[in-house]
Order: C-alpha cells, then sequence, then structure tokens
C-alpha cells in the first residue's frame, strides 16, 4: 500500500473569504414551507456574502452552469447551497466547483428540505426562520473553511466477493471477465446459494439448475476465478482500493487440491445425518457433497457428526483425507469488495406459525421446492411427510412472515405470490388430480411474464381465495389440516380441509445480517437488509466507498434482478479498478506538533492504528492514509493538538455561536453523526415526518467527535438542550466513536452539574438511519422537555444573572 | 389402428425454434407426431430437403421462419416463402398434394402459436392419409 499525499495544506487560506449563497426552491419542496426569498433577504447582506440568489430548481443542468459562471464572474470562493441534505447532493456541487476551478472543499450545504421543509409543512414561519439560522450558520462555517487537498491512492486490482449465489457468481464471472482476479467466498461447501435447492424458476417455469449448473461449473473453471468455499470473513480492515481482508479457512477434513469429488469415502462412511441442504427431509452422510453438482466437486467433512472411524482414509486412493486439520486464518489485499450474501426463507420455527412445528403435514415453500425435486430426498414424488402417500389436496398460504406487524411489515415483492404460482403450475402438470387451493391477501404479480403466469393458473382451475386463514386444526386420525378461512371476497367464513399445507414463506435478511454489516461498516434498513447508498440512483453502492451490493442481500428480489445486480456491481467495482487510483476524502485528521505533549490518547481513540506513540523518542506519528476522518482523536486530545480539517474546531464553534445568536434558551442544538442519526434525521424528512422546529442540526462526522468544549460553549451561550445523536452501540461507522462518546457522556453530565444546568437539558441518544420514526419521537418528546424546562431554564438565567 | 402422420419441421434458430423451446417451457401440449430440424433461417431450406422428405415418405412438411420484417438475416425469410411457392408449383405439376406442404411464421414469444399450428397441421395431414410414396414403399417392403 502507497501512503497518499503527506500533510494536507491549507492552500490559500490567507484569501479574504468571498461568499456565494444560492438558495432552493427545489420546484415546490423547500418553497412550499420556506419564504425561501425571505432567507435570501436575511442573509444577503452579512459579512463576506457577495452573492444570494434563489434558484427554483439548482441541481439542474443550467443552474449548475450558472454557479460556475458565478464564480468566475464575482470571484467567489466559498460556495454555499441550502437545499437538500448534503447526504444527497454534495458531491454534485463539489464536482460543480471544481470543475470552475475551486477546491471542492471549499463548499458548505445547509438542508432546507430533509431537516425542515419536509418535516416543518404547517409551521411556515418557524420553518424559515429554521433555514435562516441553517444558511447563517452555513455562512458562519464557510468563512472558515479553507481549501483541503485531496490524496490519490492506489487501487489494487482484484476483487472480494462474498457469496456465491447468482449475484456472486454473475459479479465474479464478469471481473474475471474483465481479467480482474476474482475472490469468490462462500461459507457453505458449494457455491450455487438458494437457487439450486430450488426445482423450477418463475415465471417460466424453467428447470433451475439447469440454468444454473452449467453458471457454476463456469465459475468453477474460469482461470480469473479463485473459489474459496468453505471460507468465511473474519474481519475486514482498510478503505477504497486497499481493503485488507481476513480470512477463515474452515477445516474440511480433506485436501482441496487432490479430492477428485470420486465419492468413494462417501459410500463407505456409516455416519447419516440430516442433510441441511434438504432441510433435514432427506439424510447424507458426515462425509458428504450436499447436491449432486457442487461446485467445487469435492468432499467436505463435518468434523462434528464425524465419529473418526477412519472408513473414509481406508478407501481414498488420492490420500486426501486430513480429519486432523484445523481452521486457518490468512489475510487478503483486495481494491474493491462485493457482498451477494443472499437471504433466507422465513423460518417459521420460532413463531410456529400454523403449528408448523406440531401438524407433519405443514411444509415451507423451500421443502416443497426440495419434495418435488429430482434430486430430492423422496426423487421428486409429490408426497406428504405424516403416511408417505400423494396428497388428495393442497393449500398454501402467502406472506407468512411477511406484511406482518412491526419489523417485517414489508413484501417480499411478489416473490413468494410467484413461487407460489410457480409450484401451482408444476402440481397441476404432474398431478393434475390434485385440488389447490391459495389463501392470499393481494397477488401480487408487477414483473415481466408474472401476471401472465398468474393469469394461466386461474385458469387451470387452481382455487384462490382472498383470506389468509385465522385458525388450523389437524384431524388426529388423517393428519389432514382444517383451516378456517374468512374469504373477504363473498363475505363467508368456511372450513377447509387440505392434505398438505405449504407455507409461503418470505424473502427476509440472513440471520446474521447484522454482524455482516458490522463487519463491512455498512447499515442496514429497517426491513434488515443492507442500506443501499441512495435507494433511486445508487441502489448499488454502500456508504462505504469501494463497497458494493449485489442480489438479495439489499432487499428482496427474484433471480432476473439478482443477475442485474450482480453484472451491475460488477461494473462499479471494474470501474474503479480500471482507473487504477482513486481520490480519497481530504477532510481527515492533522497533526500539529507544536501543541502537542506525546501522550497516548490518540492512539487509544483511534480505532484504525493511524496514531502511533513512538515511546522512545516521544514523538506522535500520524499516517494520513489510515485515517478515516472521524474526529474522535481531535475529540479526546486534552491540548487541541489534531485539528480535523472540514470540520475544525473553530468551524463547529462558528456554526454553534450563530445558531444561539438569537433566542438560544428555545433551541435544541443537535450535533449528528453523519452516518446514523443525521443520515436518520434526512429519513424523517423524506418520509415527510412532522416534527417542532427547535432543532438546529450541526453534522459532525462522528458521535465520538462531539467534544466537551463545543458542548460547554453551547451551554454557555444558553442553549435550550443539546443532544448528540450517534450511532446505536456496536453500529458505529468508525467502530468505536460512539463508544468514546458514551465514556464522555460522564464528563460532560459532571459539567453540567458544575455549572448547575439541569441534567435534562443534555440528551445522548442512539438513532440508526433507517430509524425516521424514532428520531421525530425524540425531536416531539425534547420539545416538550423544552418546553416544561424553560420555566426552571428562566430562574436558572435570573440567578446567574 | 389409426393413422399418425409423421410430420417433419424445419425451423430457424431465431424465431421458430426458440418458439418451439417456449412452448416446451409454458408445457403448451401439441402432438408428438412432429420431428424438428433446426436451422439456422428459414431461407437455408433447400427446396431438394422438402422433395427429398417427401420422397422417404414423410407425411407433411412444415417451413417454420420469422415473421416478414423480423428476419434475424433481414431477409432470408422472403426467399423462403419464394422457394415454398416454388415447390408447391412442384407438387402440383407431379399430381401430390400441395398442402401436405406449408409455411408460417412464429415468432420467439408465440410458443403458444407454435403449438396450435403443430396440431392443426397434424389434423390436416390426418385428413389426407399417408403419404402415397410411403404407401409404395410399404408395398414394396410387403410383396419381398
Amino acid at each position: 500500500m502507497e501512503e497518499p499525499c503527506k500533510e494536507k495544506e491549507r492552500v490559500g487560506s490567507s484569501e479574504e473569504p468571498r461568499i456565494g449563497v444560492y438558495i432552493c426552491q427545489c420546484g415546490t419542496n423547500i418553497a412550499m414551507t420556506v419564504n425561501c426569498e425571505a432567507v435570501a433577504e436575511a442573509v444577503k447582506n452579512l459579512p463576506n456574502v457577495v452573492w444570494t440568489k434563489v434558484n427554483k430548481f439548482t441541481c439542474s443542468d443550467g443552474t449548475l452552469q450558472m454557479i460556475q459562471d458565478d464564480i468566475k464572474k464575482h470571484h467567489l470562493n466559498r460556495v454555499i447551497v441550502a437545499s437538500c441534505s448534503p447526504r444527497l447532493h454534495e458531491p454534485t456541487f463539489r464536482k460543480c466547483i471544481e470543475a470552475a476551478g475551486l477546491n471542492p472543499y471549499v463548499f458548505e450545504m445547509a438542508n432546507l428540505r430533509e431537516q425542515c421543509s419536509w418535516v416543518h409543512v404547517r409551521e411556515k414561519e418557524k420553518a424559515t426562520s429554521k433555514a435562516i439560522d441553517l444558511v447563517k450558520m452555513a455562512i458562519a462555517k464557510a468563512r472558515l473553511i479553507h481549501p483541503l487537498e485531496i490524496p490519490v491512492v492506489p487501487v489494487t486490482n482484484r476483487a472480494l466477493i462474498v457469496g456465491g449465489g447468482p449475484a456472486g457468481m454473475r459479479a465474479a464471472l464478469d471481473l474475471g471477465d474483465m481479467g480482474f482476479d476474482v475472490y469468490l467466498i462462500e461459507r457453505q461447501p458449494s457455491i450455487g446459494g438458494i437457487m439450486c435447492q430450488l426445482d423450477k424458476v418463475f415465471p417460466t417455469v424453467d428447470c433451475s439448475i439447469c440454468l444454473e449448473g452449467p453458471m457454476m461449473s463456469d465459475v468453477g473453471k474460469h482461470p480469473r476465478i479463485h473459489l474459496l468455499t468453505y471460507h468465511e470473513v473474519s474481519k475486514v480492515e482498510g478503505y477504497v482500493g486497499n481493503f485488507h481482508v481476513e480470512i477463515i479457512k474452515k477445516n474440511r477434513g480433506i485436501d482441496v487440491e487432490l479430492c477428485n469429488g470420486c465419492g468413494a469415502c462417501v459410500d463407505v462412511c456409516p455416519v447419516m445425518v440430516p442433510n441441511e441442504y434438504d432441510l433435514g427431509l432427506g439424510p447424507r452422510k458426515a462425509i458428504y457433497k450436499p447436491f449432486p453438482q457442487v461446485v467445487p466437486n469435492i468432499v467436505t467433512i463435518d468434523a462434528e457428526n464425524c465419529i473418526n472411524c477412519g472408513l473414509c482414509e481406508l478407501v481414498c486412493e488420492k490420500d486426501c483425507i486430513n480429519r486432523n486439520d484445523e481452521d486457518e486464518k490468512f489475510t487478503l489485499d483486495v481494491g474493491t469488495i462485493i457482498l451477494a450474501t443472499g437471504f433466507e426463507s422465513y423460518d417459521p420455527r420460532e413463531k410456529n406459525d400454523y403449528h408448523y412445528n406440531d401438524y407433519p403435514n405443514v411444509i415451507t415453500s423451500i421443502e416443497f421446492e426440495r419434495i418435488i425435486n429430482a434430486s430430492g430426498p423422496t426423487l421428486g414424488h409429490l408426497v406428504r411427510p405424516s403416511d408417505g402417500k400423494v396428497p388428495k389436496s393442497i393449500g398454501y398460504i402467502q406472506c407468512i412472515g411477511t406484511r406482518d406487524r412491526g419489523d417485517s411489515s414489508y413484501c417480499s415483492g411478489g416473490i413468494c405470490c410467484m413461487n407460489t404460482l410457480k409450484d401451482a403450475s408444476i402440481v397441476t402438470l404432474k398431478y393434475p388430480e390434485i385440488e389447490q387451493t391459495v389463501f392470499y391477501i393481494d397477488m401480487r404479480t408487477p414483473k415481466k411474464g408474472y401476471e401472465e403466469l398468474y393469469t394461466s393458473i386461474r385458469k387451470s382451475g387452481v382455487r384462490f381465495i382472498r383470506g389468509k386463514p385465522s385458525d388450523i386444526r389437524e384431524d388426529p386420525r388423517t393428519h389432514n389440516l382444517i383451516l378456517t378461512v374468512e374469504n373477504t371476497l363473498l363475505g363467508t367464513v368456511d372450513d377447509i380441509e387440505v392434505e398438505l399445507l405449504v407455507l409461503a414463506t418470505g424473502v427476509v435478511p440472513r440471520k446474521d445480517a447484522h454482524e455482516i454489516a458490522r463487519l463491512f461498516h455498512i447499515n442496514r434498513t429497517a426491513d434488515g437488509f443492507f442500506m443501499e447508498r441512495q435507494s433511486s440512483l445508487a441502489p448499488i453502492d454502500t456508504p462505504m466507498d469501494g463497497i458494493f451490493l449485489a442480489g438479495a442481500c439489499q432487499g428482496p428480489m427474484d433471480i432476473p434482478s439478482a443477475i442485474a445486480f450482480g453484472r451491475g456491481a460488477a461494473t462499479a467495482a471494474g470501474i474503479l479498478m480500471l482507473a487504477k487510483e482513486v481520490k480519497v476524502p481530504g477532510d481527515i485528521a492533522q497533526h500539529n506538533p507544536e501543541k502537542c505533549v506525546p501522550c497516548v490518547i490518540c492512539e487509544q481513540a483511534c480505532p484504525y492504528g493511524a496514531w502511533k506513540l513512538d515511546r522512545e523518542k516521544k514523538t506522535v506519528h500520524f499516517t494520513a492514509a489510515l485515517c478515516k476522518g472521524c474526529g474522535t482523536c481531535a475529540a479526546q486530545c486534552p491540548r487541541g493538538a489534531i485539528t480535523m480539517l472540514g470540520f475544525t474546531d473553530d468551524q463547529i464553534m462558528a456554526q454553534i455561536e450563530e445558531a444561539l445568536k438569537e433566542n438560544p434558551e428555545d433551541k435544541i442544538l443537535a450535533l449528528l453523526c453523519n452516518w446514523c442519526c443525521y443520515a436518520g434525521a434526512d429519513t424523517a424528512g423524506v418520509a415527510k415526518m412532522q416534527y417542532p422546529t427547535e432543532m438546529r442540526i450541526i453534522r459532525i462526522k462522528c458521535s465520538g467527535a462531539a467534544n466537551l468544549r463545543w458542548i460547554e460553549r453551547a451551554f454557555d451561550l444558553g442553549a435550550g438542550m443539546v443532544f448528540v445523536g450517534g450511532c446505536h452501540i456496536g453500529d458505529c461507522h468508525y467502530i468505536s466513536g460512539n463508544e468514546f462518546m458514551l465514556r464522555r457522556e460522564k464528563r460532560i453530565r459532571a459539567m453540567l452539574d458544575k455549572k448547575g444546568i439541569n441534567q435534562d437539558r443534555f440528551r445522548l441518544e442512539w438513532v440508526s438511519a433507517a430509524e425516521g420514526t424514532m428520531f421525530q419521537t425524540l425531536a416531539i418528546e425534547m420539545s416538550q422537555k423544552l418546553k416544561a424546562l424553560k420555566k426552571d431554564f428562566h430562574v436558572t438565567t435570573k440567578n446567574s444573572a | 389402428m389409426t393413422f399418425e402422420p409423421k410430420i417433419l419441421a424445419f425451423c430457424c434458430n431465431w424465431c421458430s425454434y426458440a418458439g418451439a423451446d417456449l412452448a416446451g417451457v409454458s408445457r403448451y401440449q401439441y402432438p408428438p407426431n412432429v420431428r424438428i430440424i433446426r436451422m439456422m433461417c428459414s431461407g437455408r431450406v433447400d427446396p431438394e430437403f422438402i422433395l427429398h422428405a417427401f420422397q422417404k415418405g414423410i407425411d407433411g412438411v412444415m417451413v417454420i421462419g420469422c415473421h416478414i420484417g423480423d428476419c434475424h438475416y433481414v431477409s432470408g425469410n422472403l426467399e423462403a416463402e419464394k422457394k415454398v411457392k416454388m415447390v408447391k408449383k412442384l407438387l402440383k405439376m407431379v399430381g401430390f398434394e400441395s398442402d401436405r406442404l406449408a409455411l408460417e411464421w412464429v415468432s420467439a414469444a408465440e410458443g403458444l402459436r407454435f403449438s396450435r399450428l403443430i396440431t392443426d397441421f397434424v389434423e390436416k395431414v390426418k385428413l389426407l392419409g399417408p403419404n402415397p410414396l410411403r404407401k409404395k414403399e410399404e408395398k414394396i417392403k410387403l410383396k419381398r
């Protein structure tokens, strides 16, 4: 790894700021609530502001051109755009001013849309005065911002793909064909994912393994693809272009290079255990291939169930059994990462949906898939578990585990509807005499060829009942199931008996999605799937540069979409690697040795090892390439010897002072971390969740950067309340920044006590990027608290006066 | 025993053969009397192929290509149209039922149309009875 440009310089810091302010109406998105003209009027004569303009759409091509012309005409050297969230369009405007010859960092945004106009729709006046504050705060900061040098780092031309389902395989093939070395890591013994458990795919009812098998084989044979099956990722370090990934090679008990998958060992193995691949419906041996088409074609020893009898060793002609092997760890250096970790089919065991645990003839759609599959435990004969007979009737219940209250209120995007239609189609063809009934809430068939399959199944005589059964009983003699269902179209309540019941289980995130998200420092949406950078235009990117999403780990999606995402992610990763180098953010830490009294605090605060104390020479060494710019070190440093470029103490102080200039007691000063809480506020905005207008939000990189001095200053200025918002503990984008904030809280509370300030006036809260509702609730609660505190507050100010 | 005709279908790779695949994937049923030969284009069907098939005793021949204007090779199906017309004329001249030869267009999306066309053609040939040339051949066989 090469080091990026050494020291950040302050280019042109002596220059007098000439600020251009652009206030965006965003069509009517902002203008419907905020009086943009009044905002412009309020700020246009402030010191250093030389140009102010109100635009209908600031991000449009024409307006961007106009900004570039203005920069030249009015010699602007700082630009402020007061429009939407910087999380959305900061890159757009930075690019715009860069094209006009300015440094991209001499730019600041005021969030008038997500955090003002959309959330205060009914309070036009207050929203306008909040908007004026927000723009004034941006101006105060802009006076103190300086150009930053943008380091350029090399990009390693290798990619890591996590997950070997259709999306991961497609991405691997594409990147391999582009000429990059690809490491495809899969925790199972074979690639293939859930698709290879399926019998058929919808809407064509085509054979699943016939489509996937050749693709798996292509992946296995590709000279550029290094297959790492039965491996797992244990640690991820580094940054875009330069990731260091620690990988565990799980003990497989065999020599991967030597084994040719002849299967002689499998024949002699005496241990029979349920096969996970068949969901336990069929057996496998302790040395096994989960299914016939495995890639790579080698066996795996399940160490947990192996009885060490040694029979396999006796028959193996190539001597490839190494039962005493252990897990191995190694590190890979890659430039880009694609996450294609897939989904899970909802597991009805936990909630015992429709007595799944008690009645043998209640099965899930994946179990159905294995039963009807020719290579499944029944060799494709549709029989029911209780007596091994072909059922005379089948019922399907839709929306199991989805479209429910709470976290699983989402719809799997028609996937379970289509899967049931496909199942019904297979049964109609193979067993035309079986009577089939589908119980549904809504049949969702929104994609190409979906509605056609639905129509043909309806015509084929399958019965559709709109209503979710409310009760299920089992006939103890026949093990038939009696469902009580309200037919909501006919308005009748009926008892319907079926011999086999299939639960159409929904698409849910993998159980360990949370751990994976933490490992790669990415977020998850409220439904638990990985969060994309932006839902409309950046569905494949993540907030982490160089890490991309493919397939159903991003949200419920069918196979064609997963393939499209796989190709998309491969393209995104390929673009980065073809460029060979990438610009990394310039807003990172800067060491001021003259103030530094070498201690160990910065070293302890940095989870990336950017700060190193040389204990012999008594000096502190800073490695810029390792710094991610969270600012925790700066907040921890007792001597103020660390400057966070782009978020300096002076800049934040100026914002605080500006925010609290007028009626500070009516304001809640909020320091929100960019990745979770600020994003949560944006989510509340996009969802138009209304809350009161007291909040003045300052965006910081991490809650760990929230300096005690800033908070003290805010209270000295008479702030009604101060609110620090970060990611949930464990979810910090910078690994441990929020834990430092948590520890700092004690010192803050002590400071409040010392000053005689009510403890209720300081709040520390964790809000994730998906928790818009939580942000709204907090904002409302704090506003009420502020009003309740006001009486007490007046007493305090009087006393201090 | 009812007469089961043997039908030969020349299908172009891009439209009609794909249409036949779609019929399969969609499970559209059609009689098993047809044998399909895949060609790159219906324009490739040499008149001699058709005549040869009839000589060998095939009861019906279908040439199936892309719809006019949709040919993967711009104008191959126009050539096919000319050739089939010519062969039909020839067959009439020698007193052979020209209805045993059919030219049809099926797109890659028309699985249902494919299955219907085959079904209809099989019915039609059933009414025509066995290929008279085959009768002769079979008679010769019997004599021996």
